[in-house]
């Protein structure tokens, strides 16, 4: 039976499930729904003078019939009093004294960081993470991302907390930079006892077509917000990895986030590093209940594969996460589409006719609508695979007898790239193209 | 036994008629479109006799332009409310959705379809205009989805167009001959409104054409005739019984029905002679009427009959009751219906045969029969040059709809004997080009 219990940097908690700082963790009340609904831990709704907010404050990008696919959100900090929030953390750890009480912070001169400290500890927080990462708003007033987009800011003020701070201390990371490392390594050198990732991504969920103006629309004026959800996942996983893979911060725990929703996206983080996951949109949208799928689907996984913990599996994808230069570019794989399973769609054909390589072929005759792939035309660009609507119908398969490696770096270090605008070596010399007018030939009257 | 009770009130009758299709909610028609895959040469299109670009109309329901989705719905069919209503989609658009190829359900294309053109109908949305005029113009002759469809083509172009109409109101069979489930006569008429109010062709109600001096009249005063006739009432049987008060045929039954609805008085018992969809609405809407008894006797096997499975299964769970392979000889009764006697059918050598001894009895108050309609013959040996074919049917040049008389063209039931809406749509906006093309040359 896996153990899904968690040390995360000294915070312990019984699963790794943790509400991120976020309007789920706004009070006691719902930190003690959620504990009791099956999470491990949260991370409370950032602390520090408390702010006003607008009425309107979530946008939902939607794809499909698909409801909030994105979100973002330009609500602050904390607007109810410290001694409010404080008294609540306290209670909550008298009901649950094994879950995770994480107080996120945002303050501004070290005297305050040292009070709030102090404060929360006090209350008996298990941790501390630094809300460095909020692009709207608080960017504004020189906090949130302002410091996480500087990395000597950033340095300094984790020393400050570290020299004040009792308890373990995350610190979280926006993304809104270009290179994570820059303020990772920063937080490390300060003294971090660990890092959290991805905040939410400056953006502009949409323009309203009446007014004119962003959503959320607060008197028909918007501002940007900060995007989550699912469609920030394959962010926040690059950047975890970033992290994982940079020598100086490997080794140093961190706690995923963005976009995690399913037991799926909970391996997948712990695959690239994480110990822990933090989730906001899921619960937004469904109710802390969410969480039974992934606590369920987590444990089967461990089950199935003989993992005891979760520290058996962190990490193993990293290694596999290399640069372009270093893929094999014998490798050759080739679509096989599954007559028995193909529905006659055509999606594949007019994706790869239109937009790919031309390698699908159509018979032109209703009766027969089940495409067929051309070999010699087939990049492998998996593109058909995507696109077909069946499930395992179109399928890649292994072409090259697993024998050659050969890398783009090899290429180059043995003189063998192309390096000029006709260069012999041209991947796609002699690869088949159509003739230009063969175009028009696809025309109706 | 019927399922139904007896309709008093208008509300029962409603009740009992329930649309079988009804008009899709907003929420329900985004996650409809939104299953659609937007399949590469669709298959939907191609079963559709009027060729609709269906994923790009679904597509346009999907992303909240449902004005540019009923224009593209009426771009390639006029009467595109009523076609999502009573099409047979199970075996046209519905029923070539590559989702079926996977067992899975269809997309509901008729239903969406209906939400898009009922929505601009009922907003009365622009979207039609008149052409210029080219000074010509054109008499259609009937009101039905062929000629109303061959007007509204023939306004775009600039054509003075005036409809001919034997009846009170347009719309032909989809008001007048449709099962009352399939679309309300509001709904049916309200799209002809709609059509006629942007495009100004002028329908003259209560004009039956039939006499000689009619034609020559018309033929002088209009550049081109387009018939849109259908075909006639419902033929004889040539069986002793059938001149008795309560045989009727089904298509005047049917008739009735939708414009009498609750106040219709039906007996007891009713027996539904034929095999085709018209007798399992006739056999259906009897038994939605609370008729106790709904016999459905079709002189063939099960196998043989014309009419579309879901069509035969609607009437069974409506109560009613099928026997095959019985061949009706005579209607009895004095004054009035008391029966009809049978005699069984067999298949021997490949032809239908009665089998000797085997007569029987059924009683019944009414029989209803929907063997077949008389075709429009009178009129059209009135028009010379027109050729007809065995079956009665007018031949014409299936590009152009052009008739054996030049300045003649037909289309719709008149040609094709009898087929769905959506097939008179189509052809009535062919012989339109095809007018276009004549007058234009």
């Amino acid at each position: 039976m896996a153990d899904l219990s968690i040390n995360f940097a000294g915070i312990k908690s019984p699963n790794p499930f943790w509400l991120a700082s976020a309007p789920p963790t706004n009070s006691g009340y719902q930190i003690m729904k959620a504990f009791d609904a099956g999470w491990g831990g949260a991370v409370w709704k950032t602390l520090g003078v408390p702010v006003i907010n607008v009425s309107s404050r979530y946008g939902g990008m939607n794809y499909r019939d698909t409801r909030i696919s994105g979100f973002n959100n330009i609500e602050l900090i904390t607007d109810r009093p410290l001694a409010d929030n404080l008294r609540e953390i306290e209670e909550v750890k008298k009901y649950f004294p094994n879950h995770a009480v994480i107080a996120s912070l945002m303050v501004e001169s070290r005297k305050e960081w040292e009070q709030i400290i102090k404060d929360v500890e006090n209350a008996g927080a298990d941790g501390i993470e630094l809300n460095f990462g909020c692009p709207h708003g608080m960017c504004e007033r020189g906090m949130g991302s302002a410091v996480g987009q500087e990395p000597t800011v950033l340095k300094t003020i984790v020393e400050w907390v570290m020299a004040a701070a009792n308890i373990p201390v995350i610190t979280k990371l926006s993304p809104n930079i270009t290179h994570i490392e820059s303020p990772g390594l920063a937080a490390v050198e300060g003294g971090t006892n660990a890092l959290s990732l991805i905040n939410t991504i400056k953006s502009i969920i949409g323009i309203d077509l009446d007014t004119y103006a962003p959503y959320p629309v607060v008197d028909g004026k918007g501002s940007n917000g900060g995007y989550c959800g699912p469609a920030v996942k394959p962010i926040a996983l690059n950047m975890l990895r970033q992290l994982g893979q940079h020598p100086q911060i490997a080794g140093t725990p961190i706690s995923g986030i963005g976009g995690i929703e399913t037991w799926r996206d909970v391996v997948e983080f712990i695959l690239l590093g994480a110990t822990s996951v933090q989730v906001c949109t899921a619960a937004m949208h469904y109710g802390f209940g969410i969480v039974r799928e992934m606590d369920n689907g987590l444990r089967r996984f461990m089950d199935e594969r003989g993992y005891k913990t979760i520290y058996d599996f962190a990490g193993l994808a990293l290694p596999n996460v290399v640069e372009w230069k270093e893929l094999n570019l014998k490798h050759k794989v080739v679509a096989s589409i599954n007559k028995d399973k193909c529905i006659g769609c055509q999606l594949c054909y007019i994706a790869c006719d239109d937009t790919a390589h031309q390698a699908i072929s159509i018979s032109g005759d209703q009766t027969n609508r089940i495409p067929s792939i051309i070999e010699e035309n087939c990049v492998g660009c998996n593109l058909c695979s995507l696109v077909c609507p069946v499930e395992n119908c179109i399928t890649m398969e292994k072409r090259d007898d697993g024998k050659q490696h050969l890398t783009w770096e090899e290429l180059t270090n043995t003189d063998r790239i192309p390096v000029t605008f006709n260069d012999e070596r041209a991947g796609g010399r002699g690869h088949y193209v159509p003739e230009v007018a063969d175009a028009l030939k696809h025309r109706k009257n | 036994m019927s399922e139904y009770k007896r309709p008093i009130t208008e509300q029962d009758y409603d009740k009992n008629f329930k649309q079988k299709k009804p008009l899709m909610r907003q929420s329900e028609a985004f996650i409809e479109s939104s299953r659609c895959l937007f399949c590469f040469d669709a298959p939907c299109m191609h079963a559709c006799p009027t060729h609709i670009d269906i994923p790009l109309f679904i597509k346009q329901i999907h992303t909240g332009n449902v004005t540019g989705s009923a224009e593209t719905i009426y771009d390639m069919n006029w009467m595109g409310n009523a076609c999502g209503k009573v099409c047979p989609t199970q075996v046209l658009c519905e029923g070539a959705c590559v989702f079926n190829n996977e067992n899975g359900k269809p997309i509901e294309i008729g239903r969406l379809q209906n939400f898009a053109t009922n929505k601009a109908i009922s907003s009365r949305t622009k979207l039609f205009s008149k052409g210029t005029p080219n000074g010509k113009s054109v008499a259609v002759i009937g009101a039905g989805p062929s000629g109303l469809a061959c007007a509204c083509e023939l306004s775009t172009l600039g054509y003075d167009v005036v409809i001919f109409e034997a009846k009170e109101r347009p719309s032909g069979l989809t008001a007048h001959g449709t099962a009352p489930y399939k679309i309300t006569n509001e709904e049916a008429l309200d799209e002809v409104a709609y059509l006629q109010e942007q495009l100004g062709f002028k329908i003259h109600y209560l004009t039956p054409v039939t006499s000689e001096e009619q034609l020559k009249d018309i033929e002088s005063k209009y550049d081109a005739v387009f018939l849109g006739v259908g075909i006639g009432p419902t033929a004889s049987l040539n069986i002793k019984g059938e001149d008795l008060p309560e045989v009727v045929g089904a298509v005047e039954f049917v008739n009735e029905l939708r414009f009498a609805k609750h106040t219709m008085k039906l007996p007891g018992s009713v027996i539904v002679l034929g095999g085709g969809n018209t007798a399992m609405d006739a056999a259906s809407e009897s038994a939605r009427m609370g008729v106790e008894t709904v016999h459905l006797v079709y002189r063939r096997s099960k196998e043989d009959m014309g009419a579309y499975y879901f069509e035969y299964d609607l009437a069974i769970s409506a109560g009613v009751q099928s026997i095959f392979n019985a061949s009706p000889k005579e209607i009895t009764g004095n004054g009035k219906v008391k029966g009809v006697k049978f005699v069984r059918t067999a298949i021997e050598n490949g032809k239908l045969v009665e089998v000797a001894g085997s007569e029987f009895e059924i009683s019944c108050d009414m029989v209803i029969k929907a063997t077949g309609q008389a075709k429009m013959g009178s009129l059209f040996q009135k028009i010379p040059g027109l050729q007809l074919d065995s079956s009665k049917r007018i031949v014409v040049n299936m590009e152009t709809y052009q008739t054996g008389n030049p300045k003649y063209f037909a289309g719709g039931d008149a040609v094709n004997g009898g087929t769905e809406v959506v097939n008179c749509a189509y052809e009535g906006k062919q012989a339109a080009k095809g007018i276009h093309k004549f007058l234009h040359a």
